[in-house]
């Protein structure tokens, strides 16, 4: 299912679309599928797996360490690739999340297409704004990928307007001035910052990231937007579980908790 | 040729620079690029700058024709003694301008990153001076490397923060400044140590180091009454380098020489030569030459000099390296070694090791100029910073120290 698709039919459910996040190699390739593929079956609309990079300036202390590990057991770009295509070819909706030299490194144009023919339907770009993005946007319409940019509390209605121009798929709200990590509330500036976003494009779905942890929270999110994108809090239940039994029922359990979440605004 | 009208507006050097930030980060880019536009017109704000230099910081720095070592390297070698300001580095010019900054943008805390100490106390420094507070980051290696520095920081009343994640060391601790603004932005500036990362730090930056190069220019003419045949200086992430080639740029007769970390060799890719061992990609928020793997994955850098010890470089060098004006060579450890003791024995002056990659560099580059221009050649070397904080790395390197005993006289005491 396309990205437009996965919120048209939430929408039509009268939900939000939950988003899950995971590194692509963390701890394995094998686990991280394994993982990706269970969060698919326990709930998550949209699986984000994320490319792990040496330098995460956008990323807490839960997806630095997730990446930290996923490199140091030697995950490459290829790898990552093939974890999508195996989690698309189980029938999830996939999209990936990468730090951008790790893109220009492969070939802008050319990375693109792999990732199109992995069965990525988009790309979220945390260190990518639009004003830099001129050849990412030429590739991406060549291959027909979604471009999701950040929109963040501190963007002025300007720049949320070019960003919205620029973005196709859905848009990333940063729910907070913060770096990425499960917070004990969900952000105040949150439902202010989609409100400008609706207010400059109606049309644009919204996904909200950044702080999200629970259940409850997801509701929380879930009644102003219309994605809830989860990603250190899915993490730590592998991070901190004894075993991978624990850690895949953990996972399967918490993500279970956002879609019943997701459905409860 | 560099006009003076580059970076163009976005911070763009041909294809370098730029922004590579997450969004949040964008407004206060926009904030600070205004205020420093506005500061830079305003002459108030440029003659408090000046004063403090001047008064504060002990520059201009001298320009020294240094007999010994001139006759020593075949070669008339003019230091300019970036040792002699205050902090012991030209980084004091960097910091007072950006804390003046600060100051202007009404905002009460500054943060920075550091490896080797040096900006981080040089920004504690200015935070004192100008009644800023200040948390430094600085990786968890480095404070055990560096632990005078980390009780300089914090006699000057600033907070050091340990950083823990990926290789605990430069890189890691910009990653760690990076976290804190994008929490704190409206009430932080970034005092950035280099003249890299994302417009407008690299021209901001650049503009206040660029007077070690407008008054070497000056006092070059006063001095010979003729400009020099070249200009060396160190290069890590290149703010000394760019500060003193900036004013030189324009004059075509003056060669632009910059001198990276060699490390063990740039062939045993133990080096932190970003220019002669790296390529092209994105890192810090800019793009330049960078040590990364075949997956863009940064590489670690190594050097015998914590300061030049960065997997990345100043966008403006990646431009003047592509442009062919100024010309980037490594200079490995022991060559860089064997110019500080040179230095220390010839002049007495003890350099820090970052300036003794320039030293050794001209040492390299002496007999070239004289076959080239059939004659002694001039050559301008920035002498960045002294070398104080360097007497144990120098005093292990060289087996100066007595047995295990490590009392570094005027540094342990």
């Amino acid at each position: 299912m396309s990205i437009a698709q996965t919120f048209a039919k939430a929408k039509a459910e009268n939900r939000s679309v939950l988003v899950g996040c995971m590194p692509a190699g963390f701890p394995t390739v094998e686990h991280s599928i394994e993982q990706m593929i269970a969060m698919h079956e326990a709930g998550c609309d949209v699986i984000e797996v994320e490319l792990p990079y040496s330098d995460p300036v956008m990323d807490g202390p839960v997806i630095q360490r997730a990446s930290d590990i996923a490199l140091a057991n030697g995950v490459r770009t290829r790898d990552t690739l093939k974890i999508i295509e195996a989690v698309a070819s189980a029938g999830a909706t996939v999209v990936l999340m990468t730090y951008w030299n790790p893109i220009e490194k492969y070939g802008v144009d050319a990375f693109a297409r792999d990732l199109a023919a992995a069965g990525a339907t988009g790309l979220i770009t945390p260190d990518l704004i639009p004003d830099e993005a001129a050849e990412w946007i030429a590739a991406s319409d060549a291959h027909r990928i979604d471009r999701t940019f950040l929109v963040a509390p501190s963007s002025t209605d300007e720049r949320i307007a070019m960003t919205l121009e620029n973005c196709r798929g859905f848009v990333y709200a940063t729910a907070l001035m913060g770096v990425t990590g499960a917070r004990k509330a969900v952000s105040s500036q949150a439902p202010e910052l989609v409100a400008r976003i609706r207010s400059i494009d109606p049309e644009m779905p919204v996904g909200v990231g950044l702080g999200v942890g629970n259940g409850r929270q997801a509701a929380e999110v879930a009644a102003f937007a219309d994605g809830v994108i989860v990603g250190s809090a899915l993490i730590r239940c592998v991070l901190e579980a004894p075993d991978r039994a624990a850690g895949l029922r953990d996972l399967r359990a918490l993500s279970a908790e956002l879609a019943d979440g997701v459905r409860d605004r | 040729m560099s006009a003076p009208s580059l970076p163009d507006l976005a911070g763009h050097f041909g294809r370098f620079g730029g922004r590579f930030v997450p969004e949040a980060l964008i407004k206060a880019l926009d904030e600070l690029d205004a205020a420093y536009r506005s500061a830079k017109r305003d002459p108030e704000f440029q003659a408090r700058f000046q004063d403090l230099l001047l008064n504060y910081a002990a520059v201009p720095s001298l320009l020294y024709r240094a007999p010994r070592l001139s006759e020593a390297l075949g070669a008339e070698i003019l230091l300019k003694r970036e040792d002699l300001n205050h902090t012991g580095a030209h980084k004091v010019r960097n910091v007072l301008g950006q804390a003046l900054l600060a100051k202007r943008m009404g905002k009460p805390r500054v943060i920075a990153e550091t490896g080797a100490g040096q900006h981080g106390v040089a920004s504690a420094t200015a935070a004192a001076l100008l009644d800023l507070e200040c948390v430094v980051y600085m990786g968890e290696t480095d404070t055990q490397r560096q632990a005078l520095n980390v009780a300089r920081m914090r006699m000057l009343g600033a907070t050091v923060i340990p950083v823990t994640n990926g290789s605990r060391t430069l890189k890691d601790a910009l990653n760690e400044a990076l976290r804190d603004w994008v929490s704190t932005v409206e009430t932080t500036h970034y005092l950035l140590g280099t003249a890299a990362g994302p417009h407008p730090f690299p021209e901001l930056v650049r503009d206040f180091v660029g007077g070690i190069g407008v008054e070497a220019r000056a006092q070059c003419l006063e001095q010979l009454g003729r400009l020099p045949d070249a200009v060396a200086a160190c290069v890590g992430g290149g703010s000394n380098a760019i500060g003193i080639f900036h004013a030189f740029v324009p004059d075509e007769s003056v060669r632009l020489y910059g001198f990276e970390a060699g490390g063990d060799g740039v062939e045993t890719g133990r080096h932190a030569a970003s220019i002669t061992g790296g390529s092209v990609g994105v890192l810090h928020g800019n793009r330049t030459y960078l040590l990364q793997d075949d997956d863009g994955q940064t590489i670690e850098s190594h050097s015998i000099s914590a300061g030049l010890d960065y997997p990345g470089v100043g966008p403006e060098h990646a431009w003047l390296h592509d442009t062919g004006r100024a010309v980037y060579e490594p200079v490995t450890d022991a060559e860089a070694m064997s110019a500080f003791q040179l230095l220390c024995r010839t002049e007495g002056i003890i350099p820090a090791i970052e300036s003794s990659h320039a030293l050794a560099g001209a040492a390299k580059i002496a007999p070239r100029l004289r076959e080239e221009l059939g004659r002694t050649p001039t050559i301008v070397v920035n002498l960045s910073g002294r070398g104080d904080k360097d007497v144990h790395t120098a005093g292990a390197y060289f087996g100066l120290l007595d047995q295990v005993e490590t009392v570094v006289p005027g540094e342990n005491t």
